[in-house]
């Protein structure tokens, strides 16, 4: 042991062939058995206890309005989603503008749609024509090209469709706008050096960038839009929750109907995170992979 | 002597109250291969990027190949042009950055390429077959589908070389295109600049490399505090500087 220090180079084939350990987590053994045996009752206790009523979640999972209600919901989270994009991407760049009133509008619109709760704004468009009776599309001074009752005109879905999109284009406007700022000035430069007018390096060279960045809280929202569309179920829009409310209204079977919802749910999500990892590769291409190409040289 | 290639009059800059070109007149003639050098805060850079539009200029005029950049007669003075024809002028002027700025979403090959498929709308192939030439060129024919993070810093700053002349410019900026690289890759790009001043390309350079400014530069060029305070064949000014401020700045610098 005293001349381990000077006869490492010289004795140093008799240590090669000496075990090395890794540390024994006495703790982290203990913490397994404990999530284990908690996971184990939980489990016994959903299986066993039978005002769970599996059968009834069974019987009604995929009962017609059950389906239907999962159809409108998806139906909703995309159009709310493509809204919201559609809304998010100008406002962002708006709110970059040199020009004080394009900035200042976007910044008023995310302040108003992202201040408010959104269940007062569902109520609020669903409620519309106590506002504004008629829809009116005219030239100014001149003839009315189209003019409709509100109340006609704004259905329920219409209603949901409006509240969804503009209060998630507020909140993608900030997502979109975190993207924008993370890309390097460098490259806006870059690319104007190379004669890009504005709209081609923000769509070759400044997005594609962005993306990495916002797809992970976009994502984000996308799986929190499909639960939110839930709220349209106070205007008796059909949508997954307010399909399994109408079912248990009627058989006072709330809690596997619910499960029902929650499932489903489940599943729609699980699925959007398939979705999200896919997309998260294609736009981190050219930046996660250094440690794996480092590795394959050093191999090869 | 013909028509000077780049030719900058009387040209003020201020960021806010801070003035950094106080009045520059630069000629540059065709084929020629200007090194500006001085000590950093001297307005250097600022000049380059004025010469392409990335910096609005206060007064003054810049004119390449006789065309005013970045501004056309308006009455009795001038008026910012449209941007797209700010943008059809960029396309004749190459320009390579200190911190390489290239594309790190598309491989060097895509990188080199973009400027011919999405400024000049070339065909793809057409910009691909260009851009392999071009990386073959800069000694990265077997680097050319590597992701700009995958390649050390002089093999970037060799591809952002490629990238500029993808577009076929005729005229180079460098704006200290070795200021950010370690000192053993500073080589490797200085060869490639080498080459292309010898292919006669009109090349302006900002540089604190007076070792290659002596050896390819045809004229040096030396500023201090917003101004041009001496210019002159790059040897002689080089080996034999006539203003007190030059002569400090070299002795710094060697």
């Amino acid at each position: 042991m005293t001349t381990s220090s000077t006869a490492s180079s010289t004795t140093s084939a008799s240590f090669e062939d000496e075990v090395v350990l890794p540390r024994r987590r006495y703790g982290q053994w203990l913490a397994s058995a404990l999530v284990v045996i908690i996971s184990l009752l939980v489990l016994k206790t959903v299986a066993t206890n039978e005002h769970f009523q599996w059968d009834v979640v069974g019987e009604y999972f995929t009962a017609d309005t059950v389906l239907a209600g999962v159809a409108r919901t998806l139906q909703l989270t995309v159009i709310a989603m493509v809204i919201g994009l559609a809304l998010g991407i100008p406002l962002a760049v708006m709110r970059q503008s040199s020009n004080r009133l394009l900035s200042g509008f976007s910044f008023l619109f995310v302040w108003f749609f992202r201040g408010t709760p959104l269940l007062v704004q569902i109520v609020f468009w669903f409620n519309a024509a106590a506002l504004f009776p008629r829809v009116v599309l005219k030239v100014p001074f001149g003839p009315t090209i189209y003019s409709a009752d509100t109340n006609s005109l704004v259905t329920p879905l219409l209603a949901a469709i409006l509240a969804l999109g503009l209060n998630q284009g507020a909140y993608n406007a900030e997502i979109v706008r975190a993207g924008l700022l993370a890309v390097d000035h460098g490259q806006t430069e870059a690319a104007s050096a190379l004669g890009m007018t504005n709209g081609q390096l923000l769509r070759k060279v400044v997005l594609p960038q962005a993306m990495r960045v916002i797809v992970p809280p976009m994502g984000n929202e996308t799986i929190s839009m499909l639960k939110v569309t839930s709220l349209v179920s106070v205007i008796s829009l059909s949508e997954l929750l307010y399909s399994v409310q109408a079912i248990y209204q009627a058989n006072y079977k709330v809690i596997p109907l619910l499960l029902v919802a929650s499932i489903w749910y489940l599943i729609l999500v699980s699925v959007l995170s398939v979705g999200q990892y896919y997309l998260e590769r294609r736009f981190g291409r050219g930046y996660g992979a250094l440690r794996q190409i480092i590795v394959q040289e050093e191999a090869s | 002597m013909t028509e000077p290639l780049v030719s900058i009059r009387g040209v003020h800059k201020s960021y806010g109250h801070n003035e950094v070109l106080k009045g520059v007149d630069l000629e540059v003639q065709k084929g020629e291969v200007m090194c500006i050098l001085g000590p950093s805060g001297s307005g250097k850079s600022t000049l380059l990027r004025c010469v392409n539009h990335l910096e609005r200029i206060n007064a003054g005029r810049i004119a390449v190949g006789g065309e005013l950049i970045g501004y056309r007669r308006y009455k009795h003075g001038l008026q910012e042009m449209r941007e797209k024809e700010i943008v059809a002028q960029r396309r004749t002027i190459g320009m390579v950055f200190q911190r390489f700025n290239l594309f790190p979403h598309l491989t060097a090959k895509q990188n080199v390429a973009i400027g011919p498929t999405v400024v000049q709308k070339c065909p793809k192939r057409e910009a691909f077959q260009r851009a392999e030439g071009l990386l073959k060129d800069v000694g990265l024919g077997d680097r050319m589908d590597h992701y700009p993070g995958h390649l050390s810093g002089g093999q970037q700053q060799r591809v952002a070389i490629a990238r500029a002349l993808a577009v076929k410019p005729t005229l180079m900026l460098f704006d200290e295109p070795t200021s950010a690289l370690d000192p053993e890759l500073v080589g490797e790009v200085l060869e490639v600049m080498r080459r292309l001043a010898a292919t006669g390309m009109t090349m302006l350079v900002v540089t604190h490399e007076i070792a290659f400014a002596r050896e390819v530069a045809d004229r040096v060029v030396v500023m201090d505090g917003g101004v041009i305070v001496e210019q002159g064949p790059a040897k002689g000014l080089l080996s034999n500087p006539q203003h007190p401020r030059t002569q400090a700045f070299l002795e710094h610098v060697h």
